[in-house]
C-alpha cells in the first residue's frame, strides 16, 4: 500500500501535540510524515517559557525528544523553514534547498510576536519575548543592567515582566490601555491586579504611548506621549501576537483581514488538502492564542486524517493562572458585554481579592467571572458557565467568603456527563465515569486510564469528587484501608501509633486489628514503628514483620542468593576504601556494578556469606547502604566549587551532610536525594525526592521529583536557602511525608494527592501553618540521634547471626544456586546450565 | 512404583526448638543421604513456628516453583481470608500453609509435611501430605 505523505509545517506546541496525538492512533502507519521545524530544537513548553529564568534548562521544557519522533517513524527536519508552498505541485521548499511533494499538509506556523512600530525599536537591546533564543538573548543583556521594561500588560507582558524580576533586574510594565490584562479583566479586576504587582515591586504605567526610544548615555530612554520618560538598560516587546501566515500568503490561501489562515469546522484551509492549525489559524474571524484551543484543532485535524468528522467551533478561552505570584482567572463573558447582563461584584481591599460574576438577563446563568486575587472559586464557576448549569437562588454566595451554611459547593453529581472536568487533555465527566465503571477504583488508576489531571493538575480536586461520587453511586465504599486487618489508613495507623505509644506490632493488632496480618500491615507497620522509635529491626518483636530484604538486610536477586551495597556517602570514596571493595568482591566471587546512585552494587552472595562480608567491610570503615529497606538511599552529588569551575557552592560537604544526617530514616517507600552544585545539575537533583542545586545565594530546593517507572519533575519548593533553612525545610518535609503517605507511595504521588498540592506543603513547613514544625523536627532529631548501623549490631550479636544460616540443621551450602561466568563475573546459571556438584557422602 | 520407597510415616528429628524463629520461618536440609529414594533424597524444607495459631508447626517445601528459587522459608507469614499462608519473597504468590496450595494459580502446589515437638526436639515426616 502506498503511504500518504503527510508534511507538518512548525513544532511548537499545537505541531507537537498533533503529531502526538497522530502517533497514538493505529493509523499513524498510513503516512509518511516529514516534519519542518525552523528553531533549532523541537517543540518545548511556551506557556512556562519564564522558568527558564527560575532554573529549569531547554532540556525541561523540551516536550519532543528527537528520540521520540524516531520511535514514531517520523522525520524531523531542525533548524530548516519551508520558505515556499508550491500548492499545483504539491509541494514545499526549504532553506535548505530541499523539495519535498505532499498529499497532504498541516500548517502549524504559530505566531509572532507583535512589535509596535516606534522609532529605535530596532536598537540592539530591544527584544521579543518569544523563544529560547530570544531568553538567552536577554538574559546576556541583563548582565551588568539596573532596569528592565516590557512593554505590554497583556498575559505574556506579565510573564516577561516576571522574567525580568528573576535575572534581578529593576521591572516596569508599560501599558497603551488604561489596565492591564484588558482582555480578560475588567476595570475593578484589573486596577486590584496592578495594586498587586506593584507591592511586588513591579512599576506599572497605564495608559502610557511610547513614542520614541532612543540610546543616551549607553542606555536607552524612552519617551512617552505627554513629556514623560524612562531610562531603562534593556526593553521587552510583549504587545500580542500575530499570524505567522506569511507562507499561506505567498501561496495565495485565503487570509483574514488583519491575518490569519482562514480555516472551516474541520481546520481546512482554502485548499482542501492544507489544513491550519493554532495560533496561526483564524476560526470566525478569531484568532486562539491560548495552547487548549490549538490542541483542539490538532485533535480535530488528526480526525479528520483518520476519515472521522469531528468539527472545532470555537474555544472557550477562560483562564486561570498565577502572574508574579497573583492568582488571576478569567471566564466567558467577563466584561459583561452581553445585553442585559448584570454583574455581582466582591472586593476585599485588606486581603487584595477581587470577585466578579456576570449573569444574564435572568439571572440563572452566568455569562462570565473575572477573580483577582484568590482563584478558589474558578473551577467551580467554570462548570456553571460551561455546562450553562442553573445558579442557586443566592448566586452571591458563590464567590463569597466561606461562612457557616454558606456557598453550597456545586457537587460532582450536578455536572451533565459532557461537561469537561480536565481540559489540558479534554477529559468529561463521562468517560471519567466509564473508567470508573470499568473498575479503575482510585485516583491514580483513572488518571493513568484516562489521563485526567496530568496536565496541569487543577482539576484534581474535582477529579477527586467525580471518583468518590461514582464509586459511591456504585455502592462501593471508598476503602483506603490499609489491609483486611487494619480499618484504618496508614496516616491514621501512624497517628495511633504516636499517640498512644504503642510499641510492638502485636499490641496494634490487639488494640485496633483483626487476625494475624499480612505481608501488607506487617512492614508498613514495621516501618511505621522504626519511623517513630527507631529501634533495630531484628529485635526480636519485629523480626516476623519485615520483608526478606530487611530481614537479612541485603537485596534478594531472583535466584535467591543477594546483593550488597555499602554505604558511599554522596559518592565519595577513598582510593583504600575503593580496593577493599575490589578485594571482598574477588574473595567471595560476588559480580560488581556500579549503580546509577554513586556506589557499588556487590552481588552473588549467599545468605550465610552476608555476616563474614559484612565484617570485613565495617572493618574498613564501611556502613549498611539500606538498599533493602523503605528508607534513604542515595545522595547524589557532583563535585561542586572544590574542583568544578563552574561550581558555586560545596556540593559534597552538603551532601556528606544530608546523607549522614537522614540515612537510617525509615519511610513509606525508598527516598532518593541529589545536591547539584550550580544551576547545570549535573547530579539530576530534579528527578529525586529531594533535589538540592546550588545558587550563588545559597540553596534551591526542589521537592517529589522521580524516575524510573513514572517520572516526574521535582517542584522548586523554595529559592537561595541558608543550610541551616535549607535542612530545616527538609526535616520538616520528610517527617510529614512519613507521617502522612500512604504505604509504598512515593513522595511524588503523596504530593499530587495531597490536598492543596505545593502551595499547601509550603504553608504547613516553610508557614508552619498547622503548627507541627517543631515536633516534626524534634521527631527527626530523634531519628537522627539514634542511628544505628544496623549490621554493626547485628555483627557483635550472636542470637541475630543465628538468622543468616541457610539451612539450621547443617552448614551445607544450598545446591540450588549455582553461577556460571560472563564477560569475566559471575552471573546466576539459568535453566540447562546447573551442573550438580555431588555432595560426599 | 519404587519397592524401598518407605509408604510409611516416618519421623525424623530435624533441628532444635531454639532454632525455630517465632512468626516467622527458618529452613532445613532433610533426607538419609544413606537411602537412594527420590522420597528420601536431599530436600529443603521451610519450617514456620507461629506460636497463637493451632497447629503451631508448619512444614512446607523450600523451592518456589513460579519463582524458580528456594525461598520460602525466607517468605512472611499472611493471613489471607482466615488462612494462614506465607507469601514468596520474590514475586508474592501465596502458599497455604496447611496444603501447599498457590492461592494465585491452584495448579501449584508445594509439598507439606507433618512436624511436631518432641522436647525441645523438632521433628518431621518426611513423605509429604501423609498427615
Amino acid at each position: 500500500m502506498v503511504k500518504q505523505k503527510l508534511i507538518v509545517i512548525g513544532n511548537g506546541m499545537v505541531g507537537h501535540h498533533f503529531l502526538e496525538q497522530l502517533a497514538a492512533r493505529p493509523e499513524k502507519s498510513l503516512f509518511e510524515v516529514t516534519v519542518f521545524c525552523a528553531e533549532p530544537r523541537p517543540a518545548y513548553d511556551r506557556v512556562h517559557l519564564s522558568e527558564y529564568f527560575g532554573g529549569r534548562s531547554a532540556e525541561d521544557l523540551a516536550l519532543g525528544k528527537v528520540e521520540r519522533y524516531r520511535e514514531w517513524g517520523f522525520e524531523l527536519l531542525l533548524n530548516d523553514a519551508v520558505t515556499a508552498i508550491d500548492r499545483d505541485r504539491k509541494t514545499v521548499t526549504a532553506a535548505s534547498g530541499m523539495e519535498k511533494s505532499y498529499d497532504r499538509l498541516v500548517l502549524a506556523t504559530g505566531s509572532y510576536p507583535f512589535v509596535p512600530p516606534i522609532p529605535g525599536h530596532e536598537h540592539e537591546k530591544c527584544f521579543v519575548y518569544r523563544t529560547l533564543e530570544d531568553l538567552d538573548a536577554i538574559r546576556a543583556a541583563a548582565r551588568g543592567a539596573r532596569r528592565g521594561v516590557v512593554v505590554g500588560g497583556g498575559l505574556l507582558g506579565l510573564e516577561a515582566a516576571n522574567a525580568l524580576k528573576e535575572l534581578g533586574l529593576e521591572a516596569h510594565v508599560v501599558e497603551f490601555a488604561p489596565g492591564l490584562m484588558s482582555v480578560q479583566l475588567d476595570a475593578g479586576g484589573s486596577e486590584l491586579l496592578k495594586n498587586k504587582i506593584e507591592d511586588l515591586g513591579v512599576t506599572v504605567h497605564t495608559s502610557t504611548a511610547t513614542e520614541l526610544i532612543e540610546e543616551v548615555d549607553g542606555r536607552l530612554c524612552m519617551r512617552f506621549q505627554g513629556d514623560r520618560e524612562l531610562i531603562t538598560d534593556l526593553i521587552v516587546f510583549s504587545a500580542g501576537i500575530r499570524p505567522e501566515d506569511s507562507l499561506a500568503r505567498s501561496a495565495h490561501l485565503q487570509l483574514g483581514e488583519r491575518g490569519g489562515i482562514v480555516i472551516d469546522e474541520s481546520c481546512r484551509t482554502s485548499d482542501e488538502n492544507i489544513f491550519a492549525i493554532g495560533e496561526c489559524a483564524l476560526y470566525d474571524n478569531r484568532i486562539f492564542g491560548l495552547v487548549a484551543p490549538g490542541y483542539t484543532m490538532a485533535r480535530n485535524t488528526v480526525a479528520q486524517l483518520c476519515g472521522e468528522s469531528m468539527s472545532f467551533t470555537g474555544a472557550d478561552m477562560s483562564t486561570k493562572l498565577k502572574l508574579l505570584g497573583v492568582q488571576v482567572g478569567s471566564i466567558g463573558d467577563a466584561h459583561g458585554r452581553a445585553e442585559g447582563a448584570a454583574a455581582i461584584t466582591f472586593v476585599d481591599e485588606q486581603t487584595g481579592v477581587y470577585k466578579r460574576m456576570i449573569t444574564d438577563n435572568t439571572g440563572k446563568k452566568l455569562l462570565g467571572a473575572v477573580l483577582v486575587g484568590d482563584t478558589g472559586d474558578y473551577d467551580q464557576l467554570l462548570q456553571y458557565h460551561l455546562n450553562a448549569i442553573d445558579l442557586p437562588e443566592h448566586p452571591e454566595q458563590l464567590i463569597l467568603p466561606a461562612a457557616d451554611g454558606a456557598a453550597p459547593a456545586l457537587g460532582a453529581g450536578a455536572l451533565p456527563a459532557a461537561a469537561t472536568i480536565c481540559s489540558c487533555h479534554n477529559v468529561s465527566k463521562g468517560q471519567i465515569v466509564d473508567a470508573v465503571q470499568g473498575g479503575c477504583c482510585s485516583l491514580g488508576e483513572v488518571k493513568d486510564a484516562t489521563r485526567a489531571s496530568t496536565g496541569c493538575g487543577g482539576c484534581s480536586a474535582l477529579l477527586k469528587n467525580v471518583i468518590d461520587e461514582e464509586l459511591a453511586a456504585l455502592g462501593m465504599e471508598v476503602n483506603n484501608h490499609l489491609c483486611a486487618h487494619f480499618p484504618f489508613t496508614r496516616q491514621e495507623l501512624f497517628h495511633l501509633v504516636q499517640v498512644e505509644e504503642i510499641r510492638t506490632f502485636e499490641e496494634l493488632l490487639t488494640k485496633h486489628g483483626s487476625g494475624r496480618g499480612c505481608e501488607l500491615c506487617k512492614p508498613t507497620v514495621a516501618s511505621i514503628l522504626a519511623s517513630l522509635w527507631n529501634e533495630h529491626i531484628h529485635r526480636k518483636p519485629h523480626v516476623g514483620l519485615q520483608d526478606t530484604n530487611d530481614t537479612f538486610m541485603a537485596n534478594m536477586q531472583k535466584n535467591g542468593s543477594y546483593s550488597v551495597v555499602p554505604r558511599i556517602p554522596g559518592g565519595e570514596i577513598t582510593p583504600d576504601k575503593l580496593i577493599v571493595l575490589g578485594q571482598v568482591a574477588k574473595k567471595y566471587n560476588l559480580y560488581t556494578k556500579i549503580t546509577g546512585g554513586q556506589r557499588v552494587d556487590l552481588f552473588g552472595a549467599r545468605l550465610e556469606e552476608l555476616p563474614e562480608i559484612w565484617r570485613e567491610l565495617i572493618d574498613a570503615g564501611f556502613e549498611t547502604g539500606h538498599a533493602y529497606g523503605k528508607s534513604l538511599r542515595t545522595v547524589k552529588s557532583c563535585v561542586g566549587s572544590t574542583w568544578c569551575r563552574f561550581g558555586v557552592q560545596d556540593s559534597v560537604a552538603m551532601a556528606l551532610h544530608i546523607e549522614n544526617r537522614y540515612k537510617g530514616l525509615r519511610s513509606p517507600h525508598k527516598i532518593k536525594m541529589a545536591v547539584s552544585g550550580c544551576t547545570r545539575e549535573c547530579a539530576e537533583a530534579q528527578s529525586k525526592d529531594i533535589g538540592v542545586i546550588a545558587t550563588e545565594n545559597g540553596w534551591n530546593l526542589f521537592v517529589c521529583g522521580n524516575g524510573g517507572m513514572r517520572p516526574r519533575h521535582a517542584d522548586l519548593f523554595a529559592t537561595d536557602l541558608d543550610d541551616t533553612t535549607l535542612i530545616q525545610y527538609i526535616d520538616r518535609i520528610l517527617m510529614f511525608y512519613v507521617r502522612t503517605a500512604d504505604k509504598l507511595q512515593r513522595t511524588s504521588v503523596w504530593l499530587e494527592n495531597l490536598e492543596g498540592g505545593l502551595d499547601y506543603l509550603r504553608a504547613v513547613v516553610i508557614e508552619d501553618k498547622l503548627g507541627i514544625g517543631a515536633e516534626l523536627e524534634t521527631q527527626m532529631a530523634n531519628v537522627v540521634g539514634t542511628y544505628q548501623c544496623e549490621w554493626k549490631t547485628a555483627i557483635e550479636d550472636p542470637e541475630m547471626l543465628k538468622r543468616f544460616r541457610q539451612f539450621v540443621n547443617t552448614d551445607t551450602p544450598d545446591d540450588k544456586i549455582a553461577f556460571v561466568e560472563e564477560r569475566g563475573q559471575p552471573r546466576p546459571a539459568r535453566e540447562g546450565e546447573i551442573v550438580r556438584i555431588a555432595e560426599p557422602a | 512404583m519404587n519397592q524401598i520407597a518407605i509408604t510409611h510415616t516416618q519421623w525424623q528429628p530435624i533441628c532444635q526448638r531454639s532454632d525455630l524463629v517465632a512468626d516467622s520461618g527458618v529452613c532445613v536440609l532433610t533426607g538419609d543421604r544413606t537411602l537412594r529414594t527420590v522420597s528420601a533424597a536431599p530436600k529443603s524444607i521451610a519450617l514456620f513456628f507461629i506460636p497463637h495459631a493451632e497447629p503451631q508447626l508448619y512444614a512446607i517445601d523450600n523451592w518456589d516453583p513460579l519463582a524458580g528459587a528456594g525461598v520460602i522459608a525466607r517468605g512472611l507469614l499472611a493471613e489471607i481470608d482466615g488462612e494462614l499462608t506465607v507469601a514468596s519473597p520474590l514475586y508474592k504468590h501465596h502458599y497455604r500453609l496447611r496444603d501447599g496450595i498457590c492461592l494465585e494459580d491452584n495448579s501449584v502446589r508445594l509439598g507439606t509435611y507433618a512436624a511436631a515437638f518432641d522436647g525441645d526436639k523438632v521433628l518431621i515426616a518426611t513423605e509429604p501430605g501423609n498427615h
